[in-house]
């Protein structure tokens, strides 16, 4: 007995019944588990979007099923509030933002990975410690410089700092460039590329899956982004983007949760499209973030 | 010689000029929005200061009061210290929890992965409105379906001792992003290192204990200084929490009245530095209070990671 299992190739042996039951009773009860945190995962989404089917009277019952379902309700809330206007203004923050995110981190990210210089090391520390801190440590004398500039109102205190490089955007295309093999590099500087060159045509071909980790994470976070547009904009009805207008749609529509819950499914819907169009950047962005390097 | 000492000379010039302008524009930013505002913190602190007349010199009036007069700042503080202390550990745990049976489903793993990152998804104000109406305690589908089962739901939100338990499950369903990226580092854990631990005879358990959780430590710690460091951060969801489920939202909420509602249950410290610097436009005291707020994150990040020598365990690490 004990000859044979030692000559046996371990891996391939087949393991004997009770353990293959047991086995397969573990996967079930696994999966059973799963699926059920897995609903009251799911249960959120499913709850706010058969409210937002109700008539506003059933809203304010305790049915939970919709009787029948208003899909007019999707119509209407767009004449309840300016989510148009809200949709406008959330597009421009999040694509202006955006632009210079990747504009001004590339560049940077390239400078503290790929090139040799003296304290580079210590400035990426500083970078670091720059993304640990909260925003309210500094947001006063920002606030102040912004309202001396008479820009206090408008979304482009939301928009500027973004072209002056985004601390997480440059850790995360560093930690990217690093993974980058020096052969690559080095072929070009023999075929006589300047830096500037490798990192317009090299660097950026292959870093594709990270800028668009770095694009994406960009537009969720301004997407969601509500505490310094509230700071900015939020004295400013016409400049409020959709998290500011989703904050305050239920003060205009007092008791109508059918339309909040309609406007809310709204507001949660682009992100959620922009996932599945991009779910591979996506996952593969969220994992780049926990790499320690 | 002389000639190639110049030349190299150039070129390492030239070299510093590349480094420099690829920097730019982090130096500009970090200078504007980062070295300025905090050197500017510090000397707002102890000045009176409303935005509308020049800074004027206070010493330390504003930290005295901070300490010994503001009657808010321990509620804000225990509450932001009640609110990192249960749903940090909580969302390690389920996002650990999770991505380990995720890992170890034989099917269905996209899609099991793609439900639990769903939430992390949903835009904070829109998620936050969602619960307040889901855990709305009269008509609420929660407790509806609490009482089908004989159940008597709490008041949530509009309840002082369940205002921030409630925040507390929303934190939990956004745990996503945490899950993910735990469940990259599950996978990445050896299989030699399982299947030598099998061989010394370790079960499941042990297993899990000695080969898993050691290996993903850094991950662990990782994602408790970041929830430490949003926790610290802790705005929106409570903020708007608080607004629309005391049912006078109002224009940017500026009513005292909703600040914490119920009951300064769901007061943290940057709503009440949000209140005192950007609704009474005190300013210095403001500053004073971020200050507070930086020496407490700063030094919450250093015990974390000192600490952290003992239970993190690197790969490649000497003992």
């Amino acid at each position: 007995m004990t000859t044979a299992a030692a000559t046996a190739p371990l891996a391939r042996r087949k393991p004997p019944l009770a353990v293959r039951r047991r086995r397969f009773l573990v996967a079930v009860a696994n999966h059973s588990l799963l699926i059920a945190v897995a609903v009251l995962f799911l249960a959120p989404f499913a709850f706010i979007a058969l409210t937002a089917l109700m008539s506003t009277n059933q809203a304010l019952s305790s049915h939970l099923w919709p009787q029948p379902f208003r899909w007019s309700n999707f119509v209407d809330v767009w004449s309840k509030a300016p989510l148009l206007r809200w949709a406008l203004n959330t597009a421009m923050y999040s694509g202006l933002a955006t632009l210079g995110v990747l504009v001004s981190s590339i560049p940077v990210a390239y400078a503290l990975s790929r090139l040799r210089w003296r304290g580079r090391d210590a400035v990426f520390l500083v970078v670091l410690v720059a993304l640990m801190l909260p925003p309210q440590v500094s947001v006063i004398p920002v606030y102040v410089l912004w309202a001396k500039l008479h820009l206090v109102g408008t979304l482009w205190p939301l928009i500027i700092p973004s072209w002056l490089g985004d601390a997480f955007s440059i850790f995360l295309l560093r930690q990217f460039f690093l993974t980058i093999p020096e052969e690559y590099l080095d072929a070009a500087r023999v075929d006589g590329c300047g830096e500037l060159r490798i990192l317009t045509t090299v660097v950026l071909r292959l870093a594709k899956p990270a800028i668009a980790a770095v694009a994406l994470f960009s537009i969720l976070y301004t997407f969601n982004d509500y505490f310094l547009p509230l700071l900015y904009v939020g004295e400013s009805p016409h400049h409020w983007v959709a998290s500011i207008g989703l904050s305050q749609f239920r003060s205009l529509h007092q008791v109508q949760w059918n339309l909040t819950m309609a406007a809310t499914l709204l507001v949660m819907a682009p992100v959620i499209v922009l996932f599945f169009l991009a779910q591979k950047a996506f996952v593969e962005g969220v994992t780049l973030t926990g790499v320690k390097g | 010689m002389t000639d190639r000492r110049r030349a190299r000379r150039k070129a390492a010039w030239r070299r510093r000029r590349l480094v420099l302008l690829l920097m730019s524009p982090w130096l500009v930013g970090f200078s504007v929005f980062f070295g300025y505002p905090l050197a500017m913190s510090v000397y707002l602190s102890f000045t009176h200061y409303d935005l509308l007349s020049s800074p004027r010199w206070i010493g330390f009036a504003n930290y005295q009061y901070l300490f010994h007069t503001d009657q808010q700042i321990w509620p804000a503080v225990s509450n932001t210290l009640w609110m990192i202390g249960v749903a940090v550990p909580l969302q390690v745990l389920f996002a650990f929890g999770i991505a380990l049976m995720v890992s170890r489903a034989r099917s269905g793993v996209g899609i099991f992965r793609t439900i639990f990152y769903l939430p992390a998804l949903a835009p904070p104000v829109a998620a936050t409105l969602g619960f307040v109406y889901l855990l709305n305690p009269a008509t609420g589908p929660v407790n509806v379906t609490l009482s089908h089962l004989g159940i008597q739901g709490p008041l949530w939100f509009q309840s002082p001792q369940w205002a921030k338990p409630s925040l507390v499950l929303l934190a939990v369903w956004g745990v996503g992003n945490t899950m993910i990226i735990f469940l990259a580092a599950i996978h990445d854990v050896p299989r030699h290192l399982y299947e030598s631990a099998e061989l010394d005879g370790a079960g499941p358990w042990q297993r899990l204990r000695w080969v898993t959780l050691p290996s993903i430590s850094p991950i662990i710690l990782f994602a408790v200084v970041l929830g430490v460091i949003q926790g610290l951060q802790y705005f929106t969801q409570a903020y708007v929490a608080a607004n629309v489920a005391s049912g006078q939202a109002s224009q940017a909420g500026d009513l005292p009245a909703n600040l914490g509602y119920p009951e300064g249950s769901t007061l943290f410290y940057p709503i009440l530095l949000y209140q005192h610097g950007f609704r009474y436009f005190n300013m210095g005291y403001a500053s004073a209070m971020a200050m507070l707020l930086l020496a407490v994150s700063f030094l919450v990040t250093l015990v974390i990671i000192v600490n952290s020598r003992r239970w993190v365990h690197y790969a490649g690490a000497a003992r």
